[in-house]
Parts: C-alpha cells; structure tokens; sequence
C-alpha cells in the first residue's frame, strides 16, 4: 500500500487560445497539506475544477486511491464521480443556491432526490456537530441570498465537510474570513489530517502557507514551475517562484493633506438586519489623505460601501463629495461627482459577467465623446482604449472582446481598477480591495492606491486586513456596530483589541 | 347593489372557481418549468394538444381518466421537446418556446380534422360530471362552490398542495429550486443540471396539458378551434403574480376567474347600454394592474432563461 492518495498525470486545458493548464502533474499523500500557488489566473482553479470534474481536460489522467489505497483511475468530467471517490472541493466562486438555506444547500445531493419525506433532523446535527468542531458558524435556516460574504464562505466549506472528503481541495477558502476564522480553520484542518485526510488548499496569502502546508507547489502560466518542503521555503524565494522576480516593496511618501473630498454628516441608515444598518456616522476623507476604516465584517462595512456608492437610501445625514452636497444620492449621481468605486463583492456589483472586457471597463463613461459619438457607442474606440488599460494594467485572459465572467478573480479585480483609476475620481472607495490578489497584484493595488492620494485623491479604503489599512491609511477609524470611532493609534495589537470592542 | 347581489351570489363563486381551473394547472406548470429556469412559452399551444388528445382518445373509446392521461402524455413530449431545445442544445427559451406553440396548435388541428374530415358541428363526449358528495353537497355556501364541482377540479387543488409539498419538502423540489437559481450548486454537488431542468419541464407541460383537458372534457363536451384562447398566456402573467409559489398562484387563478365570471354577469345585466366586449377585456386589464403591483417584489429565479453548459463560467 503506497502512501499516494492522489495523481494528476499530465494534465492539459486550453481555453480558446488560452493555455489554463499545459501538462501539469501533481501527487498528493495521505495526510499531508499541499499549498498550491501561483499569480492570478496562473491557473490553480482551472486545475482544480478538472480534478473535481467541472471541466473535461483536453488531456492526461487523475488517479485516486480507493478504499484499500489502490490508485484507481478517476472517470474525467463527473463531479459525481469526484464525489463519491471522496473529493470535495470548496469552490472560489461559491456554487451556492441563493434562493435556499444554508441547510439545503449543504445537503443537497447527499441526500436521496425521489424521497417521498424528507427528514433534516440527523442532517441538521450533523452539521451542528461540525460547526462545533470546525468553529464555521452559519445561520442554518436564513436563505444564503441574504447572508455575508464571510457566511457564505462558511456555508460553502461546510458543504465540502458534510460530505466526508477524504481528499479536501480548498479554493481559496480564507480570501474572505477574518484572521482569527482563518487561523481555526487551518488548526481544524491540520487535525483533521491527522485522520488521514489530505488537503491542497489555494492561497494568496503566504504566512497561511507557511503555517500550515507540508508542501508547496507553484503554478506560473500554467505549467508547474517547483515544488518545496515548505520546511525549507521562505516568503522571497517562493515569490520568486512565482513570478520569476521578487515584488517591488510600495512606498508612501508624506504629503500634506488638502480640502475634504467626502463629507458624511451624521449618517443613519436603517439595513435589513443590524449589521448593515449605520448609526449616526461621520467621516471626512481629504484630498491627498487614505483614510482606513478597519473593522471585523459585518459591522456595517457593506452599509457605508453602499451609502458612498449611492446604493442606499439614507434615513438621516447628508453626504458631500468635493464640498457639493449630493441631495439624491444614486450611483449615477456620486459616479458624476467623481467617486470611483472598487465595490467588494466584484462578480456581482463590480463587472456585468456577459458583456465583454472592453465594455465593462467603459461602462462608467458612456458619456464620453472618445466613447460614443452622438450616441452610438465606437466599438473600434472602445476595444482600442480598452487594449491600452490591458496593457498597463496587466489584466490577463482570453483578450478584451471576451466576456468579463470568463477572467480569473484577480483579473477582474484589475479591470474594475483600470476602469476606476482611468476616470482619475475625486474620490475612490475601495472595498477589499485586494481579496483573492496574488502578492504581487495586491501590491500594485496599493501603488495605484498612493499614486492617486499623490494625485489628489481622497481614498476611503475598507479592509479586514489589518495589514493592509497599517500600511496604506494615513487615518485609520474603527467600525463597529454600525459605529465609527477613530483611532490615534497606529499599533497592531490595540487597533485588533478595538475591533474586537474591547476599549483600548 | 348589482355587483354586490353577484359577489354574494353562490353561482358567482361556483363559476370563478371553475374557470380558474385550467389556469390553476396552467399556473401551477409555468411555476415549475420556471423555477428550473426555463420560460415555457409553449403553453398555449400545450393548452390546445391537451384539449385535442384528452377529448379525441375518449371520443375513440377511451375512459375519461384514460383520456386525462393521454393528455398529460401529450404535453410532457411537447414539453420535452422544448427542454431539449433550450436545455442541453441552449437556444433561445423565448424562440423555441413561440414555435412550439405554432407547432402544437396547428398539429392538433390537423390531427383534429385528420380524424374527423367531414363533420361540421363538432361531435359531443360524456364529460366529467360534477362530483356527488351526499351531505356536504346541501351545505348552504360551500355546497355548490365547493362540492358540487368536477374530478378535475379536485384534482387542480390537489396539485396545488402536491406542487408545494414537492417544492417545499422534498429533496428533488430543493434541487429545482436551486437549479433554476444557480445551476453550479447543483453541479457541485453531483446532481445533473440538464436531468432536473428537463425533468421539470417535462412534467410542468403535463400540468399545463391537463389545464386544456379540462376545458374539452369537464367544462365543455367538444374540442372547437380557437377554445384556449389566451389562456396559456394568462398562466405566465399569473405565474409573476404568484412570485413562483403555489399558494400563490391558486390565489392569482381564482383572482382572474372571479373577473371572468363577474364580467358574464355585468355583461347579461348591463349589456345593453355598453358593448360586451368591454366586459371582455376586463379581466385582462385587472390582471395587469395587478401584476404591476405584485411584479415589483416578485423574486424571479435568478438563472431564469440562462442557460448553462458544462464547463463554462
Ligand atoms: N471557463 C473558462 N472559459 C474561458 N477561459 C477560462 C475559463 N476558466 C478559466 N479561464 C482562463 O484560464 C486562465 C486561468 O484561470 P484560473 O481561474 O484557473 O486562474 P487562477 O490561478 O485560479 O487565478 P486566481 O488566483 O485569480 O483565482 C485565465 O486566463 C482564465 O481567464
Ligand atoms: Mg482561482
């Protein structure tokens, strides 16, 4: 009995002209970790979703082992093949029903279809007993439509554990937790390996890595480029592995702050829940200044997004942006008084999926005389323009007249900045900004980030990552409950202790 | 005093919930093939194949209830047609939907004058008879309304609860729920997208087929040309009325039978001073007022007319 439980053997994918994967081979022991990497859209998930049958691969062979440890070819194309050979996959982009609960999400499939009664009592304590042991708390009962990011992310792993994997793939699968869910969740899986499960898991964040894989594999432009120990690897030389060259380290230079760009004024707004109402809430962002607003989510982060984007109806408060009261606050109206806006949830709010890559990075200045001419859109004009911010801002797929859906993650990220940074906005909200970015796409995020506050910008930047507001942010105001309070400090530990609500 | 003597008048409430009958099966299919995520504007032409077979396969000899299913069998395979042309080939559900209608109504014309090349007035069958339960039957209000209706009838209310229970409390109804929501959470999880999408399109044209038996074989005893008329188109207005719930759309069939029958009545009572066809459009006004207020919190399957294809995004 060999200790292998997995082999990917040469395996190809081609999508038009796009090379996804070109002849990746991959072994996977029992009870080990494996961390794949790899630049946005080298094709990690690509790879993955051949291995849990979602795409048909142009060629090569999976074999798993079975239940005495014989490696077993895998039938190519069939989740359900994956699934009953124990594979499960925690999907980046959520495969999750809207419509349904978090329950019936779980369970769909694992249970018989043609039942004439359905009893959810044995699943509903099955998965108790697995939040318990995992920590992923979930509401159960409350359609997934209307829970967050963060919640919707639990439900979709706790999907993958119901089902008993012995062979765990996790896509990416902290991009929206908070540290300390993340920190769990890895502790929960390194014990589950101790029973025999093995994992490959998908991050861009690189300490997760290092915490907690065995191995380490790196894809570059889909050919698998090195394999470590992670015993013996460091943040440099898998960054070099990469990319091929280490990241430019940002630097942010002092400038003297200018007039207000954003004024709100006692803003109350009234969500469907406690977590995305506001409560009587001021901020001031200047010219030439980042202003970080830190906070654990669901504290009223989605709120304030959609307050500046014009997304909501406020119930109390006024809102300036470059010192003109915006009296009907509506998406057109702040994207005309030059807030550009990085929304977080970029499959839904931030791209429009069918439409191409070109069109969705003009779709904010229709008006423009380069854009259309007495009101007909200059396609040649658009797919021109559209080719340069390709270019300078490294948005890679299958080209500009492609539909924006088919992007890896981290592309559309860039598209939604190409189109934001090219407007040069007053003001620039940026939600997340930099979830699911390969290190160094993030780190081009924060360059674009200080290259406008230099310009002139005010940038109102929402971030869990604590990291990231403490590099970036020349002000830093804690969100909680709906509340803002800001922070003198600039220290790691007391700002943490504040977002936890305990006074600091 | 007119309008009021009608509403408080038994025969009233009897004839809404009898002209409601075929737009509750109707209803009832729409909400299934679309909360797969599939328009199924083939349900006029549904309509009309299940009138024709149900009432010709019982003018050749068959049973009623034999005639019933052959009419249900007639619409799952214009029903699968349908699926299989926007499911697994993709085209367009608006396109495909149109021509299966044009396609089902004239092929059961054709069949229709096929079978009977020489009569003029169409020949006459022994429909279903009004149920004949012993006591409940003198109750003073339910009696007529209610118990004194056909098989048919009965059998639309039960689907009614058949379609929520399946819906709501099986595993294949949360499969279809989600399919026609987001069709990855469903392949995720191993499920066929194409086996539940054509599945429920399947049997939803069956359901719609079953709303034109009732029109040749309970309400009426002959098959004529032009009897649906509209409405199939009717059931996919009311289907946005009922927000794709059953409980719903029982509401939303009754609501337009009751201006249905409401408008017979005004007609023969004021008919002289103003032109009928005034009362005839009446129903349909009122149902479009009042899709325009329900429409707007209407929660429309999120996948509806998307398809979906292994392997893209
Ligand atoms: N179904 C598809 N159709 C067309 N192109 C696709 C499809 N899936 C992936 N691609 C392309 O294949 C490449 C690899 O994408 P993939 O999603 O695997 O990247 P990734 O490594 O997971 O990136 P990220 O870190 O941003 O998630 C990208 O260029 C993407 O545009
Ligand atoms: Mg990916």
């Amino acid at each position: 009995m060999s200790n292998i439980v997995l082999s990917l053997n040469g395996l190809s994918k081609k999508f038009g002209s796009v090379v996804a994967n070109a002849d990746v081979s991959l072994t996977l022991e029992r009870g080990e970790v494996l961390a794949l990497l790899g630049e946005n859209g080298a094709g990690k998930t690509t790879l993955m979703n051949m291995l849990f049958g979602h795409y048909l691969p142009d060629s090569g062979t999976i074999d798993v082992a079975d239940a005495n440890g014989q490696l077993c070819p895998l039938q190519l194309g069939h989740p359900l093949a994956a699934l009953s050979a124990g594979i499960g996959m925690v999907h980046q982009h959520f495969t999750l029903a809207e419509n349904i609960n978090a329950l019936d999400n779980i369970t769909l499939g694992a249970e018989p279809l043609l039942a004439v009664r359905r009893s959810t009592r044995l699943a509903r304590s099955k998965i108790d007993r697995i939040i318990e042991k995992s920590g992923l708390k979930a509401p159960l009962s409350t359609p997934v439509g209307r829970l967050s990011v963060g919640e919707r992310q639990r439900v979709e792993i706790l999907k993958a554990l119901y089902r008993d994997a012995n062979i765990l793939v996790l896509d990416e699968p902290t991009a929206v937790l908070t540290p300390q869910e993340a920190d769990t969740l890895f502790e929960n899986i390194k014990a589950m390996t101790k029973d025999g499960i093995s994992v490959i898991f998908i991050s861009h964040k690189l300490h997760e890595v290092l915490a907690f894989s065995d191995r380490i594999a790196v894809l570059r432009h889909g050919v698998k480029v090195g394999e470590m120990a992670t015993s013996q690897a460091d943040e440099k030389a898998i960054a070099r592995m990469m990319v091929g060259a280490e990241s430019p380290k940002v630097e942010r230079t002092k400038i003297a702050t200018g007039d207000p760009v954003l004024q709100l004024k006692n803003i109350s707004v009234a969500g469907r829940s406690k977590r995305d109402s506001l409560e009587f809430v001021s901020l001031e962002v200047h010219a030439h200044e980042i202003l970080g607003i830190a906070g654990i989510s669901g504290n009223g982060q989605g709120a304030l997004a959609q307050v500046v984007s014009g997304l909501m109806t406020l119930s109390e408060g006024t809102i300036q942006v470059g010192g003109k009261e915006i009296t009907k606050p509506a998406p057109q109206a702040m994207i005309s008084a030059g807030v550009g806006r990085i929304p977080e949830d970029r499959h839904r709010e931030g791209i429009i999926g069918a439409m191409t890559v070109a069109e969705n990075m003009v779709i904010e200045r229709l008006e423009d005389s380069d854009i259309q001419s007495r009101g007909l859109l200059r396609p040649d004009a658009i797919e021109a323009y559209a080719r340069i911010l390709e270019h300078s801002y490294d948005v890679r797929g299958p080209g500009v007249t492609a539909a924006a859906r088919l992007l890896s993650g981290g592309n559309i990220q860039k598209l939604i900045l190409a189109r934001v940074f090219e407007r040069a906005p007053k003001v620039i909200l940026a939600s997340q900004p930099t979830r699911g970015l390969d290190m160094g796409a993030a780190a081009e995020v924060g360059r674009r980030l200080l290259e406008a506050r230099e310009r002139g910008a005010g940038v109102l930047l929402i971030s869990e990552d604590l990291d990231e507001i403490l590099g970036l942010a020349d002000r830093i105001m804690i969100i909680r409950d709906g509340q803002l309070v800001e922070t003198k400090s600039h220290d790691r530990e007391a700002i943490g202790l504040m977002m936890a609500g305990e006074a600091a | 005093m007119d309008i009021l003597n009608i509403l408080l008048s038994e025969s009233f409430w009897a004839a809404s919930l009898r002209i409601a009958t075929p737009l509750i099966f109707g209803v009832l299919g729409a909400l299934l093939c679309e909360r797969a995520g599939v328009l199924n504007l083939g349900i006029e032409g549904i309509f009309v194949v299940g009138a024709m077979c149900g009432w010709l396969a019982v003018w050749l000899g068959a049973g009623l209830w034999g005639g019933v299913l052959v009419a249900a069998l007639a619409g799952a395979f214009f029903g699968l047609l349908h699926a299989i042309l926007t499911v697994p080939l993709g085209l367009s559900q608006h396109v495909s939907g149109l021509g299966i209608t044009l396609f089902a109504t004239s092929v059961s014309y054709f069949s229709y004058r096929t079978a009977l090349p020489n009569v003029s007035s169409p020949p006459r069958i022994e429909p279903f008879q009004p149920l004949d339960f012993p006591v409940l039957a003198d109750l003073p209000f339910f009696g007529t309304v209610l118990f004194q209706q056909t098989a048919l009838t009965w059998l639309a209310l039960f689907m009614v609860v058949a379609v929520w229970y399946v819906m709501n409390r099986t595993a294949l109804g949360i499969a279809i729920q989600a399919v026609g929501d987001n069709p990855d959470s469903v392949e995720a999880q191993g499920l066929s997208v194409f086996a539940l999408r054509i599945g429920a399109v399947t049997a939803g044209s069956s359901l719609m087929a079953l709303g034109g038996a009732f029109l040749t074989m309970s309400a009426f005893d002959a098959f004529f040309f032009g009897m649906v008329n509209g409405r199939g188109w009717v059931c996919i207005a009311l289907v946005i009325f009922a927000s794709w719930r059953p409980g719903k759309a029982l509401l939303g069939a009754l609501l337009f039978g009751a201006f249905d029958a409401l408008q017979v009545r005004l007609q023969t009572q004021m008919g002289a001073a103003v032109p009928g066809q005034v009362f005839l459009m009446a129903p349909y006004i009122l149902s479009i007022v009042a899709l325009v207020i329900a429409a707007r919190s209407a929660d429309y399957p999120r996948a509806l007319l998307t398809p979906w294809f292994k392997g893209q995004r």
